[in-house]
């Protein structure tokens, strides 16, 4: 075990480099300068150059990236050009906004997609699945859009269920007044594909031979569903669980733009579009590192939910 | 004797093509050619569009602002200024107006600049967004550019895949590795990140989207085509061509990329539809097509705020036609699918 989770992170040496160089090359050779871009527009050229000096822009590539790599290690990016705000601040006070509203989006999707999958793959072939997969596909070529400036116009602005937008320093409040309308068109939209995906998975295990034996020995559709055939397919669905993980961090930033929920998503969103570098960057290659882990977790998680999973 | 035997023995079995075997297939699923054939004419209307047959004129103000669809009916006359204008002739000034006699030659100017004034039109097929423009119209651009940006992206990120996955899968070794690093780097960046981070360096445009979305979504396709040249490299065909002195590209490019061209056909429908979905998004966060150009993404944004004042048109518009393009796009993606593989049938 231990020789595995040292193997493990020790192959993620050369994914994280990348990742560094990836980042590094596409804002240093692809992006507009930096030194213009906070110098502003009536920034002389003494200015400009200043800047560049105290950014290290004149020194050659290998120095810069040699700075780059000891933001990333020493966790220190300095500030953000738009709001002066340190990067390490900025993401501690918009990362809680965040996870309010997607832990619960994730959360409740799982718990209801499996359910959902279990009784579709059940009826295989009956009119509710087939109705099921119909309105899946139709409500799955809406764009997200539709769903959240619908939603929002006639349950927060015709019937006023909810607030419009808002949000608050209590997270009681937050839960119970302000995330409720957000999770609930994310999990309209979700629920589809993650059922469609989830029924998939549940027609593979129906499909196996212990099933039959199962059912051959006189067990209940109820003991089969649930103890047979679930416990299998839960190694797809945590994959799928964990490969939705990473995503929660940024959040869904369509939700918190529209919703003006102060998370991770809509200040990568306000990061592009002022061209504040040092907090995509920060994000991109922190979420990297994070998306990693989560999937060494996934993978240790395989152990423990099926015990003939070898590691190695 | 000779003439028998350059005919083909009338027993032999026709052995069926791949691509025919397929479309044979593809005829038989009703759901997929009544798909196929929504998918033709929207391809044609877009045909239409991009050579200027159709809704050329998307940008001229053709009706009244908010013009309601015509089953709606037009709008309530509202009530306007409450004083009425003055009714009967003007009393006559000219001998005490200093700029009397200049009166004519002013008229006479004006109308030189004048320009030409035709009615506005008080409802529209599907009514009109808030400057007056055909939404209708919009709606055709925004279905063309929309489409256009899905379907290039799809090609870029195919192409990538392809030409990665070709390489990676038949050499193998140093190369394979190399790649196989690119791609585990590529996958551990969320991909909305990736592409907000993209979005930040190249600017606005919509060649930039294609090339946005592409660099970004080549990564799926990859990995199968890598997996398919894996495959296909030590297949018996391949190394026959080889012991003939058939050159690595041209085995790879002419020997086995045909016999993987059906999954490549998939994907890309499959990676278009995600690309279209992705470019309406990034639209209307402003990432995407500029604003004097019209796409679905653009529409939604503007169709919010107009929601808010009751004029729901532009919104229905947008989605009607992104709902119902996508929507067939799909089923007829599941259907190439089936046709084309019958092994995967009934699997989703």
């Amino acid at each position: 075990m231990a020789a595995y989770l040292i193997r493990r992170l020790w192959q993620m040496v050369p994914t994280l480099f990348g990742v560094v160089l990836l980042v590094f090359v596409l804002f240093r050779y692809f992006g507009g300068d930096p030194a213009e871009i906070l110098g502003g527009l009536n920034a002389t050229p003494e200015q400009i150059d200043a800047i560049r000096r105290q950014l290290g822009l004149n020194e050659p590539w290998w120095v810069q990236l040699g700075i780059f790599i000891q933001q990333i290690v020493s966790f220190d990016w300095g500030k953000s050009w738009a709001t002066n705000e340190s990067v390490a601040q900025l993401f501690a006070t918009r990362l809680p906004a965040t996870l309010t509203v997607m832990l619960p989006i994730l959360v409740l999707e799982t718990l209801l997609a499996i359910p959902f999958a279990m009784y579709v793959a059940h009826r295989r072939g009956s009119l509710t699945d087939r109705v099921i997969m119909v309105v899946t596909t139709v409500a799955l070529s809406i764009s997200f859009l539709v769903y959240i400036i619908v939603g929002q116009y006639v349950f927060g602005f015709q019937l006023g269920w909810f607030p419009v937008q808002g949000w608050s320093d209590s997270l009681w409040t937050n839960l119970t007044v302000y995330a409720p309308l957000p999770v609930l068109l994310a999990l309209l939209v979700g629920l589809a594909p993650q059922t469609r995906l989830y029924r998939s998975f549940f027609l593979d295990e129906i499909g196996q031979d212990y099933v039959r034996t199962a059912r051959a020995k006189g067990l209940g559709e109820q003991a089969v569903m649930l103890r047979h055939v679930l416990r299998n397919a839960m190694i797809p669905i945590l994959t799928n669980i964990g490969l939705l993980l990473p995503g929660i961090f940024v959040g869904s930033f369509l939700i918190e733009v529209f919703f003006s929920i102060p998370g991770l998503g809509r200040e990568a969103l306000l990061a592009v579009n002022r061209s504040d570098y040092p907090v995509i960057q920060a994000l991109t290659i922190y979420v990297a590192v994070l998306t990693m882990v989560i999937n060494l977790l996934t993978d240790l998680l395989y152990k423990w939910v099926d015990p003939r999973v070898v590691l190695k | 004797m000779s003439a028998v035997l350059a005919e083909a023995p009338a027993w032999a079995p026709v052995s069926e093509g791949v691509w025919r075997a397929a479309w044979r297939r593809l005829r038989g699923d009703r759901v997929g050619m009544v798909c196929l054939a929504v998918v033709a004419a929207f391809f044609a209307m877009i045909l239409l569009s991009a050579l200027g047959a159709l809704a050329s004129g998307w940008q001229r103000e053709v009706g009244v602002p908010n013009a309601p669809p015509t089953f709606v009916g037009p709008r309530a006359a509202e009530a306007t200024g409450a004083i009425d204008s003055p009714k009967g002739p003007n009393a006559d000034l000219s001998d005490v107006d200093p700029l009397a006699p200049r009166y004519k030659e002013w008229d006479e100017r004006a109308a030189q600049f004048r320009t030409v004034e035709f009615a506005k039109l008080q409802t529209l097929p599907l009514g009109a967004d808030r400057l007056g423009r055909d939404v209708l119209a919009k709606a055709i651009k925004g279905t063309e550019i929309s489409v256009f940006v899905g379907v290039m992206a799809a090609l870029v990120a195919t192409l990538i895949g392809t030409l990665f996955g070709a390489f990676a899968g038949f050499f193998g070794g140093r190369a394979g590795d190399l790649l196989e690093w690119l791609y585990n780097v590529f996958t551990s960046i969320p991909g909305i990140l990736l592409i907000f981070a993209f979005a930040a360096v190249f600017g606005r445009g919509i060649g930039t989207v294609v090339l946005i979305l592409g660099f970004t979504g080549w990564t799926g396709i990859y990995r199968l085509v890598r997996a398919e040249f894996m495959k296909h490299a030590v297949r018996d065909y391949v190394r026959a061509a080889q012991a003939i002195g058939a050159s690595a590209a041209s085995r790879m490019f002419r020997h086995i990329l045909p016999n993987v061209s059906h999954v490549l056909l998939v994907q890309l429908s499959i990676l278009t539809v995600g690309f279209i979905k992705a470019e309406v998004i990034l639209s209307y966060l402003g990432l995407g097509v500029p604003v004097d150009q019209m796409s679905w993404g653009t529409m939604l944004a503007e169709a919010q705020s107009e929601l808010l004042l009751g004029h729901w048109w532009q919104l229905a518009a947008a989605t009607l036609f992104m709902a119902s393009f996508v929507t067939a796009f799909s089923l007829l993606t599941d259907a190439l699918r089936d046709a084309l593989d019958p092994k995967l049938r009934g699997l989703e």
